[in-house]
């Protein structure tokens, strides 16, 4: 397939490397360079994901790895909810929250240890964010973006009021890993399974699905399908990646509250997305690991932090641009050249 | 008797508030995410004139509205024009602005008891045995003044029937050769005048705090929602149904339930009647 | 009601803001023919298949399938009970190839109840069934065609894919909304064969067109609506007679041309 950008004399053509046969998605692999060609970014993301915590010898920086992971699972929420199904989540950190909260009662009320909490958080919060988001979702988008905005501020100030949950101060006195090197790779393969699970799921059949309710969700109507039963399928599936986010994160500060509930949690994951690349999954996965060092930098500034992700936001939204990762598949998958008109 | 008369004064407030924010959608279909943002920013504005400027109440209250009006609608002009039309975008850019707005004023250190509006009119008036400062009858005069003029402006005005019909069906609007982005800068800049209004009739009763910001929004889109998104007769007729729920709440249970109330107002309006009071959204269930 | 009939509609009434869009329109639809619903435009022939499938919420009246009554259930459920349509305005997944358009209605439990296309294979590879479907429709298998994006697809290969995705749901009946409008004379002819290998599939048709000449080839009994009524019922040929209805298409070329075919 040729596209072509004219400019005065000379046009830009674009084509496709040669091992795509008919169309999109489907290979024909036939040597080891195209082996090496589709497998080689893959491998790189994951060992140097894996590498990167034997990389940094700072303990305070190793943390940050982790804390990038976290957002990671909460940005291929946001970009899995909003470009493969449509519904743009406003509120990670209602995701965050709620796991972060569970977990840390489930400790501290059951005395579970982590092992038994994380797994359990991550399912409770799940069901327990799609039934808050359940009467969003037979709706138009613009009513899930408001219900998950509300929900992390509302909670936050209900929290507050009733001083309920150990109020402003939290749950202290949460049980931490045992092991340092669990705390820090058990959520780095995590996330890798998260990023590779829902790549996965996106070029299965549902995810067909997914996509259909996203571009046009009268025909996945007459064509039986309950938009409303594959929307909360999406929401569950995002809001456990947050929840599991959340309860590690009260594992790792061995404290729960209210600040779980705060907006980093929201505008990281959708400014990493719109920098690192919506649609690509792989793109919020960078941007959070380029986004939240760059946050921990810029700690002394405080809340300037937030404004300057969000302006930063906006910026890329008004030049349209189409984030890191698609212009980097754009290149990799296709060449260009001039040629002389 | 003093829930009716509380009730009255909190259903105002929420009318003030949520009308800018019903008039920018019911108009251009635009959620506009930053509407507390610019609910604070007016107040600042207002302060800054008064304090620093040492400007008169009466040069510096308008100065300030026209101000934000040019601010929405250089929103609009710069920023969601490019986004005109994939909602995804709309939402993110709106909401990243407000947020930006609002955790700069953040930084800037706009906290503590120093940032206040004085009142307009000191002292209160007693009615049938509940005091009530004028500053509050204030508010309700404003309120049925923005009322009566939005009704007036939208039926007589020849701009105010644009953006009416602008409001019912764009593509006939824009047939008729209305200019669909000049009247959502229209749109934008109305929002925001009346989101500063709001701001400069309410703020007054206490102080200026950001978190304010989130509140005012989570208000207004609860009262919208109930309302209707786009209809201003259901805003204004669900601020009172809120407003007395709320006051109802504080009086019997326990006053931190505000927030309650209308989150829960927003949840049980989307399971029963998703459009709301008035919603014209026949887009909800029909739609094709 | 008799026992043939698969499809009942009674009472059928919708009000839009103020405009009545239809006002007490009642038909019957006998099990394996192909009905025809006819009318000026604006005459609510698309609000009653919105009605009778659910996409439109009534006013007032009643859908019987089968003898079951469907009135404002869900779409996707009716689409479950194998009451399918086109949309007038066609929607295809314009992002997607032509043969995964079809892989989403082939995930809805009615197409997982029923098994593999024709009884053959296990419906565990959508894309072959997919395939399968479009070559029933014309699509030729070995060529390009099901692996283009919908988008590329021209509009007479596109009115197929509407029909593929609802034989994808194995339907009982089908109500088909303008599927002649758009094309030309030669897609019209190379359609009409189609429509006749549905019927004789068992497939009852229901079908809103405007061309009523190549409607008529198919159809045994037509309806007329006009602003929301039914002035008549019957066949093409007694309905066309019908001095009302001669009246409301007045003016009509293609009701001259009918008449002139005499």
């Amino acid at each position: 397939m040729n596209e072509q950008l004219t400019t005065t004399e000379r046009r830009k053509e674009r084509i496709d490397r040669g091992i795509k046969v008919r169309t999109e998605g489907i290979y024909a692999v036939s040597s080891w360079q195209e082996v090496a060609y589709l497998v080689l970014p893959r491998l790189i993301l994951i060992v140097g994901l894996l590498l990167l915590p034997l990389l940094i010898p700072s303990l305070y920086w190793k943390r940050v790895i982790s804390i990038a992971a976290i957002y990671a699972l909460l940005a291929l929420g946001f970009d899995f909810l909003a470009h493969f199904v449509g519904l743009v989540s406003l509120g990670g950190a209602f995701f965050i929250g709620v796991g972060g909260y569970t977990a840390a009662l489930l400790n501290k009320s059951l005395g579970l240890p982590p092992a038994l909490t994380i797994p359990m958080a991550t399912l409770g919060g799940a069901i327990i964010c799609t039934l808050l988001l359940l009467p969003a979702l037979p709706l138009r988008g613009v009513y899930f973006a408001i219900v998950t905005l509300m929900y992390p501020l509302a909670l936050m100030r209900i929290i507050e009021a009733l001083n309920i949950f150990g109020g402003t101060d939290g749950i202290l006195g949460v049980a931490g890993f045992p092991n340092r090197w669990i705390e820090q790779y058990l959520i780095i393969f995590m996330v890798i399974f998260a990023l590779f699970g829902l790549r996965r799921l996106v070029n299965e059949d549902i995810g067909l699905v997914f996509r259909g309710v996203k571009d046009n969700d009268q025909a996945v109507r007459a064509s039986g399908l309950s938009i409303t039963l594959y929307k909360a399928i999406a929401v569950f599936i995002a809001s456990g990646l947050g929840s599991l986010g959340g309860a590690y994160l009260s594992h790792i500060y061995m404290w729960s509250g209210i600040s779980q509930f705060a907006l980093d949690f929201s505008v990281i994951p959708i400014a990493a997305t719109v920098i690192g690349g919506g649609g690509t999954l792989v793109g919020p996965l960078l941007g959070c690991f380029i986004l939240v060092p760059i946050s921990e930098l810029l700690r002394e500034f405080g809340t300037l932090r937030i404004v300057f992700y969000s302006v930063i936001l906006v910026m890329f939204i008004m030049i349209r641009s189409e984030g890191i990762m698609v212009y980097a598949q754009r290149k990799y998958h296709q060449f260009e050249r001039w040629v002389k008109v | 008797m003093d829930i009716l008369i509380y009730g009255i004064i909190n259903s105002f407030s929420l009318a003030l508030m949520a009308i800018g924010f019903t008039l920018v959608y019911g108009i251009s279909r635009l959620p506009n995410f930053a509407h507390g943002a610019i609910y604070v920013i007016t107040g600042f504005t207002v302060w800054w004139f008064l304090k620093k400027l040492h400007l008169n109440y009466f040069v510096a209250i308008p100065l300030a509205l026209v101000l934000m009006g040019l601010l929405g609608a250089a929103i609009y002009r710069f920023v969601l024009i490019r986004v005109r039309g994939m909602a995804t975008s709309e939402i993110i850019a709106t909401y990243a602005l407000g947020v930006a707005i609002l955790e700069f004023l953040r930084w800037g250190g706009f906290k503590g008891m120093t940032y206040t509006l004085p009142v307009f009119i000191e002292g209160s008036i007693t009615i049938g045995g509940v005091p009530v400062d004028f500053q509050r009858m204030i508010v309700i005069a404003i309120g049925i003044v923005v009322v009566t003029f939005m009704w007036l402006f939208t039926h007589f005005n020849k701009t105010g029937l644009a953006l009416r019909g602008m409001a019912q069906d764009e593509h006939a609007a824009m047939m008729l050769g209305i200019d669909s982005d000049w009247m959502a800068v229209i749109a934008m800049g109305m929002g925001s005048i009346l989101a500063g209004l709001s701001a400069i009739a309410l703020l007054p009763l206490g102080n200026i705090v950001v978190e304010a910001g989130y509140n005012v929004l989570i208000l207004s889109i609860a009262v919208c929602i109930v309302g209707g998104l786009g209809s201003w007769v259901g805003a204004i007729l669900a601020a009172f149904m809120i407003g007395f729920l709320q006051i109802i709440t504080v009086a019997y249970i326990q006053s931190h339930f505000q927030m309650v109330v209308a989150l829960l107002a927003i949840i049980v309006t989307l399971i029963l009647k998703p459009s709301g009071l008035f919603g014209r959204q026949k887009e909800l269930e029909e739609r094709v | 009601m008799s026992e043939e009939d698969i499809l009942q509609v009674t009472d059928v009434c919708k009000t839009f803001g103020g405009v009545q869009a239809l006002l007490n329109v009642s038909f019957s639809v006998r099990g394996g023919e192909v009905f025809g619903i006819i009318g000026p435009n604006g005459s609510g022939k698309t609000t009653l298949i919105n009605c009778i499938t659910g996409f439109i919420k009534m006013d007032s009246g009643k859908v019987f399938y089968k003898g079951k009554d469907i009135s404002n259930r869900p779409p996707n459920q009716i689409a479950n009970l194998g009451v399918t349509r086109t949309f007038q305005i066609m929607r295809p997944y314009y992002s997607l190839p032509a043969y995964k358009n079809l892989v989403i209605p082939l995930f809805s439990p009615r197409a997982r109840r029923t098994g593999g296309w024709r009884g053959g294979g296990k419906l565990g590879d959508r894309e072959t069934v997919s395939i399968d479907i479009l070559e029933e429709i014309g699509f030729e298998r070995d060529s390009f065609v099901p692996y283009k994006l919908a988008s590329s697809l021209p509009t007479g290969y596109l009115k197929r894919l509407e029909l593929a995705r609802c034989l994808a749901l194995r339907p009982e009946i089908i109500l088909c909304d303008e599927v002649f409008s758009g094309l030309s004379m030669s897609e019209i002819a190379s359609m009409v064969p189609l429509i006749e290998k549905l019927q004789m599939d068992g497939i009852t048709l229901v079908m809103i067109e405007h061309r009523l000449r190549e409607l008529f080839r198919v159809a045994t009994r037509v309806m007329v609506l006009n602003f929301g009524e039914k002035l008549t019922e019957g066949h093409p040929d007694d309905v066309m007679q019908d001095e009302r209805v001669k009246q409301a298409y007045l003016g009509s070329e293609k009701l001259l041309d009918y008449t002139f075919e005499g």
